[in-house]
């Protein structure tokens, strides 16, 4: 009876598992099937290297698209990691209990904040004092959508490195007090580095989270489809150029097929992060074991 | 090498976790230079009495010590003094072995010297060699200073902690348990090291193995919590004696099998 169960429970383990691996292939595969079409209107190189965007005139150069999305998200990880990493260290190594069981929910709630009101308050409060602080024409710009998205990513990046730095064992932090250190360089020399691996993990998701994220850029950025040469003039994203646009295309078009494409660089673009992120938690998991 | 010029001198020394009391009213005179073993049953206290040495009990929340422990004339626990510096001169070794996971062996040992004072790369190496060889651990090591102190084996990774206390040369070196995660041979090689470093360091060992003590130790503390279940000191004296024709009746019981 119970080695029914085991396989019962084991092919519906490897069953889910499949069905993910499959969703993911069956998103690629359609992705391709309604954006490689484009080849058909508009060549490679151009595409990838053109620097304007306009669709209605069957001009599609996403370089501005794709700058203004890792000009965000870079913008977003310089806020974001320093602040989440200091708060994560905070909430592991240095806070009381009681302030750690208030602070570590009410956190991981920000996360649940549906991005459209993160939007308005980007649009009427924060672009307003990016405004005001820079002296802008508009506060609708890179610098307003890295705000909004670090504060996005804040959540996932405390959360995560949060528990990776106490799952580091207590042992190192007694060698560490035992030979004289002091909290602090316990927690900079021993504590932060054993954790790392943790901390790389949440940062990656953290940016994960930043680039593929649509509703609040597109309310905040500005979208205007410019290379940026400062954070602070508005930029368009790939993401909010998707779902801007789509609604404006006939399917089959060859706008309809550019929209399809830029989706299948921002997937690679992921997938480039996320393999990446990988190799060096694999890399570095080999160098300590 | 540093040597140690006192022992470490305990006088009514209380220690609580909390509300619950562990240690009550210690008076010790752990003699320079020597081996000191300290035996009895689980939850007798005497992880808790060597953790008071160096300050490393407070570590924990909530808990506090009463009473003196004096080392090199002064009173660790004035509040002028400061732990972290208590902690420089006194060594520690863990039950676990418990190398810094992200260091090489070389900055595992270095990783004391490199806290507690100003040094230049070629003294670094040197003292880092120093203290492997008096670790017992240079030969085995000396080829692979770069590599990971985790992928010693448990044996290695302990004399590995002990070059890393040694590294700072410490007065006194406490050792809590440091063969409970061993195997014999492994444990021999520390006792081995252990009477090796005996002359220039004042050791406390704390063990639940009494050949172990009786084997290292010149003087043996044996503790035994109350009906109250808070720790104290039954007998202190030579090793031969404590075995041998112990004062105290349940030292005798003790170390006879009767009960622990």
């Amino acid at each position: 009876m119970a080695r029914l169960g085991d396989r019962i429970a084991e092919g519906l383990v490897f069953l889910a598992g499949g069905a993910a691996v499959l969703f993911v292939a069956l998103i690629l595969i359609f992705l391709l099937r309604e954006g490689l079409p484009l080849v058909r209107y508009y060549s490679p190189i151009p595409f990838l290297t053109g620097a304007e965007w306009y669709p209605l005139s069957g001009v599609f150069g996403i370089l501005p698209l794709v700058l203004g999305s890792l000009l965000v998200t870079a913008g977003a990880v310089a806020i974001a990691l320093p602040l989440g990493l200091a708060v994560a260290i905070y909430l592991a190594e240095v806070a009381p209990a009681w302030i750690k069981d208030v602070l570590k929910p009410t956190i991981e709630l920000l996360a649940g904040i549906p991005s459209v009101l993160l939007g308005f308050v980007g649009y009427a409060v924060v672009a307003t004092v990016v405004k005001n602080v820079f002296g802008l024409p508009t506060g609708l710009t890179a610098l307003t959508g890295s705000i909004m998205l670090a504060y996005m990513a804040l959540p996932t990046i405390i959360s995560i490195a949060d528990d990776a730095i106490r799952a580091v064992p207590d042992d190192f932090r007694h060698a560490s007090y035992a030979l004289g250190a002091t909290r602090w360089q316990t927690i900079r020399a021993v504590t932060v580095p054993a954790a790392a691996s943790g901390i790389l993990a949440a940062i990656m998701l953290g940016i994960g989270r930043a680039i593929g994220e649509t509703m609040t850029v597109w309310m905040v950025t500005g979208n205007a489809a410019v290379i940026p040469t400062t954070i602070l003039q508005p930029v368009r994203t790939m993401t909010a150029t998707i779902a801007a646009e789509m609604g404006e295309t006939a399917r089959g078009s060859d706008h309809y097929a550019a929209l399809f494409a830029v989706g299948i660089v921002l997937f690679v673009m992921t997938a480039l992060i996320n393999t990446g992120a990988d190799l060096v938690l694999h890399r570095m998991k080999k160098k300590y074991e | 090498m540093s040597g140690a010029t006192e022992g470490v001198l305990v006088e009514r020394l209380s220690a609580w976790y909390g509300r619950v009391q562990a240690l009550k009213e210690v008076d010790m005179d752990v003699p320079p230079n020597r081996v000191t073993a300290v035996i009895g049953p689980s939850g007798c206290g005497k992880s808790t009495l060597i953790r008071c040495f160096n300050r490393m009990h407070e570590t924990i929340s909530a808990a506090r010590v009463c009473g003196k422990v004096i080392l090199n004339g002064v009173d660790i626990y004035s509040p002028e003094v400061d732990p972290v510096q208590i902690r420089r001169s006194v060594g520690m070794v863990f039950q676990r072995p418990n190398p810094f996971p992200t260091m090489s062996i070389f900055d595992n040992v270095a990783a004391g010297i490199k806290l507690t004072r100003f040094h230049r790369g070629s003294e670094l190496a040197e003292s880092v060699e120093r203290s492997l060889r008096r670790a017992a651990l240079w030969d085995e090591v000396k080829d692979k200073l770069k590599d990971s102190g985790v992928a010693l084996s448990g044996g290695q990774q302990q004399r590995l902690c002990i070059a890393r206390a040694l590294a700072v040369d410490p007065g006194v070196l406490l050792m809590d348990e440091p063969c409970s995660a061993l195997d014999p041979i492994a444990s021999y090689k520390i006792e081995e090291l252990i009477t090796e470093l005996r002359g220039d360091y004042t050791i406390v060992i704390v063990t639940h193995n009494m050949q172990q003590a009786s084997r290292v130790a010149d003087h043996t503390a044996f503790m035994l919590a109350g009906e109250d279940g808070i720790g104290k000191l039954v007998e202190f004296g030579e090793t031969k004696q404590v075995f041998t024709n112990p004062r105290d009746k349940r030292t005798e019981d003790y170390i006879t099998g009767r009960f622990g």
